[in-house]
């Protein structure tokens, strides 16, 4: 134990002084997810803003034609905005991203549309600009409206009633927004605490296994009478505490970023004070040995720093691959799924994030199996860190 | 004083110690000598205990070193092959990691440290940070790590590599220093010249298996060789260029 506690402390002070272990463990893992998520609302916030605050604007050739739909559009708050344009300046005009989207009426229009025949209106737009497809939206409904408007009124005038031509009535009622962008916004999030919480213990994994074979220290270490599972134990409990560092203060931006964004205004009501990052800390916890003793055991193969961060780049993965399943089958917090590490705490931080009530046992079930995972871990380390091959 | 009992070690195919005995006593310097490959740093792998033997023994002060390893290793000082230090550490806090972890209170440390820092001339750079040391600097600190707990023991393998003349000089003069103080000291080396100027007995390896164990006098007598080295040479059955 005592071996255990010298190890730990040189470990730590030594990693302290190492600018890759600060950076990686105390600034780039920490804050990369909280800025990253805060960039994402904000820019998802600005579209929604701007999707509902602009008066919807069309451009539109030929307006002189139409007089009727012109009336139309202006009755329903269309800033209209006329241009003479020929069909290929149009195209050239939307392609190189001038106009959203121009309505152009043809020369003969007026006379099909006197004769009631179906009068063209051609739409020029940009279906991959994925940023005017609610302008485009917007004008075809309007156009489309218009045309049923006047059928109606065809239809009314020859003694027919207009609802014989509306058969099925289509009322849309969309479940997705809000909460289901919240769900989505929540996974990136948790899988961002995650990640700061492995990145913490990256490098002093490398360093306390790998980097003590590649500087030539590991021999003279393994000849000194302590045993081997102190030695482990002290430096898994080392990275430990990096990952701790690391998470705390990754939930610390966490609780910053929320503050600045208004995350009311997507509809959410998930909200992080500091009482909810407690809560989000103590759920990771039991995750933080299971992730020490993983890239621990995994570093001890390797022989150079650059092989265990191949390795351990891949283990950085493994969290996102429950959390990729848990958003593609949305799973929803249940029992026998708190058996399951990073999957567990993705799941319980989502429900305390919706302010969702969390039972006791989940989170017992949570932090029992990755903590008996993180045992195994451990005590496969210390097994082959008695192998003679460790030397090899 | 460090023996060796009839080591054998099998490495898959290979016999890399096929029968190695040896005593080093204490107030000598024993040198382990052998080509590239001749199963030196095995035999003293399985001396300091971190690999076992297939069969055959070693002991530290009769205390068996697969037995009783900790107690065996701790009358042991071991400068490996490889003698890598923590670069973001300070010489002394080098030390004074490996001496906590030989079960050493903190004043002990702190007082072996100032005999070290003074008997291998460390004062200057105790307390810098390694990473910046000569090779010089570095062997020095290795050494001072090897003995902060005062072993009467001390292994080293091929300490001399990668020094300059006037570091192996300095290693010298220190290995001396610590014969007369009643040490026990073995260390492996390829380099003639190192053992000849350096030992009073030489134990030569060679294919796994123990070739000569005298005097470096006595070597030389028996083989009727001028020097060590076609000593050496006979001994091993390649002198056929030599003469």
């Amino acid at each position: 134990m005592r071996a255990l506690i010298i190890v730990f402390a040189k470990e730590f002070i030594e990693n302290l002084r190492d600018r890759r272990t600060l950076i990686s463990a105390l600034l780039f893992g920490p804050l990369f997810g909280p800025l990253l998520f805060g960039a994402m609302v904000t820019r998802m916030l600005d579209q929604n803003s701007f999707e509902a605050d602009s008066a919807p604007q069309l451009t539109i050739s030929g307006s002189e034609l139409a007089p009727g739909l012109v009336r139309y559009l202006k009755s329903h708050d269309v800033t209209l905005k006329a241009a003479a344009l020929s069909e290929e300046d149009a195209k050239a005009a939307v392609r190189s991203g001038r106009e959203p989207v121009i309505v152009i009426v043809p020369p003969e229009y007026p006379a099909r549309f006197e004769s009631a025949l179906p009068a063209p209106v051609l739409v020029v737009a940009d279906s991959a600009d994925s940023q005017q497809r609610k302008n485009v939206d917007r004008a075809r409904a309007l156009l489309s409206n218009y045309g049923s408007a006047i059928a109606q009124q065809r239809l009314q005038v020859r003694g027919v009633n207009p609802l014989l031509a509306v058969p099925v009535a289509v009322h849309d009622l969309d479940v997705a927004t809000p909460t289901g962008r919240a769900v989505a916004i929540l996974g990136f999030m948790t899988y961002f605490v995650l990640f700061a919480l492995l990145m913490g213990g990256l490098y002093l994994a490398i360093d306390s296994t790998a980097g003590e074979r590649e500087r030539g220290s590991l021999e003279a270490l393994l000849s000194l009478p302590v045993q081997r599972s102190a030695l482990v134990g002290g430096k898994i409990l080392a990275t430990c505490a990096y990952m701790c560092l690391s998470l705390g203060i990754s939930l610390c931006a966490f609780v910053v970023v929320f503050r600045f964004v208004p995350l009311e205004r997507l509809g959410m009501s998930a909200n992080l004070g500091a009482g909810t990052a407690l809560k989000l800390f103590a759920i990771c916890l039991p995750f933080v040995p299971l992730g020490a003793a993983l890239m621990t055991f995994v570093a001890s193969f390797t022989r150079t720093y650059r092989e265990a961060q191949t390795y351990l780049t891949s283990v950085l993965l493994i969290p996102t691959l429950p959390i990729a399943f848990a958003s593609i089958y949305s799973l929803k917090t249940k029992g026998s799924l708190m058996f399951i590490p990073s999957l567990s705490q993705h799941l319980l931080m989502t429900s305390v994030l919706k302010a969702e009530p969390v039972s006791g046992t989940d989170l017992l079930v949570s932090a029992g199996a990755s903590l008996a995972v993180a045992l195994i871990l451990a005590l496969l380390t210390a097994r082959h860190w008695r192998r003679e091959t460790m030397l090899l | 004083m460090i023996e060796a009992r009839a080591l054998h070690k099998r490495f898959g195919s290979v016999e890399a110690v096929k029968d190695v005995s040896f005593t080093a006593r204490n107030g000598e310097i024993t040198g382990l000598l052998g080509a590239n490959g001749a199963g030196k740093s095995t035999c003293l792998r399985m001396i300091y205990g971190v690999i076992a033997p297939d069969s055959g023994h070693a002991a530290i002060d009769g205390i068996d070193v697969q037995g009783e390893t900790s107690t065996a290793r701790a009358k042991l000082g071991v400068l490996p092959h490889a003698t890598g230090l923590y670069g973001n550490l300070t010489a002394r806090e080098n030390i004074a990691y490996f001496g906590s972890l030989q079960g050493i209170g903190a004043k002990r440390i702190a007082r072996r440290c100032e005999e070290l820092a003074h008997s291998l001339e460390m004062q200057g750079f105790m307390d810098r940070r390694v990473k910046g040391f000569s090779q010089g600097q570095r062997i020095k600190t290795a050494l001072a790590r090897a003995l902060v707990h005062e072993p009467e023991n001390l292994v080293l393998d091929e300490p001399t590599n990668g020094l300059d003349v006037m570091a192996i000089r300095k290693l010298r003069e220190m290995l001396q220093g610590l014969r007369a103080q009643g040490h026990c000291i073995l260390f492996s080396s390829h380099v003639m010249q190192e053992v000849a100027a350096l030992c009073d007995r030489v134990v030569i390896i060679g294919g796994g298996l123990l070739l000569a164990d005298d005097a470096p006098a006595a070597i030389r007598e028996r083989t009727g060789a001028a020097s060590l080295e076609q000593a050496f040479l006979r001994v091993l059955g390649q002198d056929a260029g030599v003469q």
